[in-house]
């Protein structure tokens, strides 16, 4: 039977292009694999090639047309011996193209868009039952404990990393698991971020839950693609079939007189990828609370530490399983004058800030999101609709941070409530320096918070 | 054309030859309709035919056991076939269809399979290298034989992170397969223009890391290879290069001006070294089977091909909530 031979769409965004030139003419036998014809598209001049045999029965497009749309029959391909049939019979022609086009629908609008009058109930529950018995412990101590664990009761999870088995961890968060666990669960790595973190993905999609330490997470910039391409947007990708149960940890931000390469906070750049989750503890329970949640999530988790904070000691509850789940920021202090957001080691300015100001009357509640993603909007939200004024406090860089995100969504939900404009205090916008004046200078300060809540509360 | 010898001894019995002959043709057939679906515009982006190479996945294929695992790159159509994975669900996907293996979340160049151990589908190039590698890690974690059969380009055999990736295999012993698809150009840049080895299985020789070459158009010639690397993989023995000369017959994706190549050069290996033509004529001559046998094969899976695209425009497109969903487990 006849074919048409349809006008080909030979680029990603051809809808039309011009026939250039044909490289067959009418009563030629073309096989597979035979150029037809030279075609200009929008990027360049292609050669199209025959896909069925048979002998060209008419050329219907001349050399030299522009302008010819994609699908438009060319030419009629026929089978040795058989006429071209008249115009308006039947050819095999390959179907018109489906519409391509969604059905006119609405495609439902992000959460963010609509208003929301009331204020949202936040998850406010205590994170451990009262007259819980407490332990003082190191940050460091909570995170090894966490890790430890999980450790016992799973054995699909593994702590791979620089450093991590026979040195006891860079950073001795992984003290004493080599001689628990062995060499199997433990594992030094060469120095090879970009290397070990895919296979860490890996592993991971081959149903292990690995625990992946960077010494610092300046040192993930090598992995970052494994991480977002590979780690956060395998699930989407495949429809659902491919999780990625992974934790890559490890120090992040400025720990002290390091400089510009070693002095960096990601927590804005990881919280912006859908199929990562973002947790950034700042007190010892929540490093180890939210640890175990992290190890056990069937994500990619990225656990954002502060080396200034391993070393100092909070309260943590003694209890056999404790846990906090992602999504629940900590308020850490109650207060009717302002609000203030922080994560990760922000949170000591905020709460010195804090302490100060209460000195002076002003009462400021302070919020820690404890996960940046999943973030409790709700209890920004609810608290500001309190106070009505609002500042946020981290340490990375000013532009497109987290603290900007946090006041779109004041905005587009609280902004009749809002009595001063938000401010957001971040580290400076340079690359961090090295000289201890500068250094100071460039770190965001109570001092600074201090200043901002006088600002938004005009006082 | 004469029947080229194989150039590796591989004891098959005629029904196995007759199975890749098969499965060879299924690819080819498979890609030659993607072609047409993607030139009436059914098909959108990227996609990366297989056409040439049939060999390879093939021969590979013929060596692993069910729950060996595979992965690869975004030129992907020939894996999933080859492994079993339903060609309409293929199809589908390259059509953006709600049927398609990622529900047309994907694309041609992400797809998945758990039960096929099928684990994609990259599409960063030299990326699923150390994906593999840690797929194998999990196995050898586990305390199982299987082997993970990692393929990337000859263009991703320069990137960096293949080499931290050999590394790793190799100073852990992981059951891994580097398959090297060698088939000489990477887009438009020939090996010979990005690089000066002279080979590109000998840099495993820096790790410690054994290999060979293989003739990628001879699925005899793989399928030897293979069963050598497999067997070292299966007895602990660390990972194992294949680089498998082939040859890529389409552009490197469909908006191809394919000027870094004559169009003798193609015709050249498509006339006389052509994987598929090689089988047909070890079928014919060896008497295995007829000229209407084959016609007869050739038939059954143009109408499994036919069948695969009519499903991929009826299937229709995902609902509109299915951009909301599997972001998170
Ligand atoms: C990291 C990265 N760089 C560049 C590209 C664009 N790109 C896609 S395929 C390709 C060529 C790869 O060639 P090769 O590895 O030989 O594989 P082949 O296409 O021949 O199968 C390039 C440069 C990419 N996808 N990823
Ligand atoms: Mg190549």
């Amino acid at each position: 039977m006849a074919t048409e031979v349809l006008m080909p769409a030979l680029s990603p965004t051809m809808e039309e292009g011009t026939l250039a030139k044909w490289l067959v003419k009418e009563g030629d036998t073309v096989s597979s694999g035979d150029i037809l014809a030279e075609i200009e598209t929008d990027k360049a001049t292609m050669e199209f090639e025959a896909v069925d045999e048979g002998v060209m029965g008419k050329i219907l497009v001349e050399a030299g047309t522009e302008g010819v749309k994609v699908n438009t029959p060319i030419a009629i391909l026929v089978e040795e011996g058989e006429e071209v049939p008249a115009e308006g019979a039947k050819t095999k022609s390959a179907p018109a193209p489906a519409t391509l086009n969604g059905e006119e629908g609405k495609v439902a609008a992000p959460a963010t868009a609509a208003p929301a009058p009331d204020a949202p109930k936040p998850d406010t529950s205590p994170d451990w039952p009262e007259g819980t018995e407490m332990k003082t412990q190191t940050v460091r101590e909570a995170l090894r404990d966490a890790m430890a664990e999980e450790m016992r009761s799973m054995d699909e999870v593994f702590v791979m990393g620089e450093e991590v088995a026979e040195y006891q961890g860079a950073y001795k968060i992984t003290q004493g698991l080599l001689d628990e666990f062995g060499a199997r669960r433990v594992i030094d790595t060469p120095i090879t971020e970009h290397g070990f973190a895919g296979i860490g993905v890996g592993a991971a999609f081959g149903g292990l839950r690995p625990i992946v330490e960077f010494m610092t997470f300046n040192f993930a910039m090598q992995a970052i693609d494994q991480i977002i391409n590979s780690a956060a947007k395998t699930l989407y990708m495949s429809g659902g079939q491919m999780g990625c149960p992974i934790v890559f940890r490890g120090p992040n931000g400025a720990a002290a007189r390091v400089g510009a390469q070693h002095s960096q906070c990601y927590a804005a750049w990881y919280s912006h990828i859908p199929g990562l989750k973002v947790a950034m503890p700042y007190s010892a329970a929540d490093a180890k609370g939210l640890l175990k949640t992290a190890i056990r999530d069937p994500n990619p988790v990225i656990f954002l530490e502060n080396e200034i904070l391993y070393g100092r000691s909070f309260e943590v509850p003694d209890l056999d399983d404790f846990t906090v789940p992602f999504g629940k920021a900590k308020t850490w202090r109650k207060g009717s004058d302002v609000t203030i957001v922080s994560f990760g080691i922000g949170m000591t300015y905020a709460l010195e800030a804090a302490e100060q100001l209460a000195g002076d009357g002003i009462e400021a509640e302070v919020i820690d999101l404890r996960t940046i993603r999943p973030m409790d909007t709700d209890a920004i939200l609810a608290s500001v609709m309190k106070t009505n004024r609002l500042v946020t406090v981290e340490e990375g860089f000013p532009q497109s941070s987290v603290g900007n995100y946090i006041t779109s969504v004041v905005m587009e939900q609280a902004f009749d409530y809002l009595d001063a404009p938000v401010i957001n205090l971040c580290g400076k916008d340079v690359p961090m320096p090295y000289a201890a004046n500068l250094e100071k200078l460039a770190l965001v300060t109570t001092d600074e918070v201090v200043e901002a809540v006088r600002k938004v509360t005009y006082r | 054309m004469a029947a080229r010898k194989s150039t590796a001894k591989s004891n098959v019995s005629a029904e196995e030859l007759l199975g890749y002959y098969k499965d060879m043709l299924l690819i080819r057939r498979f890609e030659e309709k993607a072609g047409q679906l993607y030139g009436m515009g059914l098909i959108g982006g990227f996609c990366h035919l297989y056409i040439g190479q049939e060999a390879v996945v093939v021969g590979l294929e013929a060596t692993a056991k069910p729950d060996d695992k595979r992965i690869t790159t975004y030129r992907d159509h020939g894996h999933m076939l080859a492994c079993g994975m339903n060609p309409k669900g293929v199809m589908a996907e390259l059509t953006g269809r709600e049927g398609g293996l990622s529900k047309g979340k994907g694309g041609s160049m992400h797809m998945f399979s758990k039960e096929k151990h099928f684990y994609g589908g990259h599409g960063i190039v030299g990326a699923n290298v150390p994906l593999g590698a840690g797929l194998a890690f999990s196995d050898m974690y586990k305390g199982n034989d299987n082997v993970t059969f990692t393929y990337f380009g000859d263009g991703a055999a320069n990137q960096g992170q293949v080499y931290e990736t050999y590394n790793m295999a190799m100073l852990w012993t992981l059951p891994v397969i580097f398959v090297i698809e060698n088939n000489k150009y990477a887009m438009g840049t020939s090996v010979q223009r990005a690089t000066k080895s002279p080979s590109l299985w000998e840099r495993g020789a820096a790790y410690g890391i054994k290999g060979e070459e293989v003739d990628g158009m001879d699925v005899l010639a793989v399928k030897a290879a293979g069963e050598k690397a497999v067997a070292h993989c299966r007895a602990g023995k660390g990972p194992y290069i294949l680089e498998i000369m082939t040859y890529r017959y389409r552009g490197h994706s469909m908006s191809d001006p394919a000027k870094y190549r004559t169009r003798d050069e193609v015709q050249k290996v498509r006339s006389e070294r052509d994987a598929i033509e090689h089988v047909r004529d070890l079928l014919l001559q060896g008497k295995h089977a007829t000229e209407d046998d084959l016609k007869e094969i050739d038939k059954e899976i143009k109408a499994v091909v036919n069948e695969a695209a009519e499903f991929s425009k009826e299937s229709p497109e995902p609902a509109l909530e299915e951009l909301w969903t599997d972001i998170y487990a």
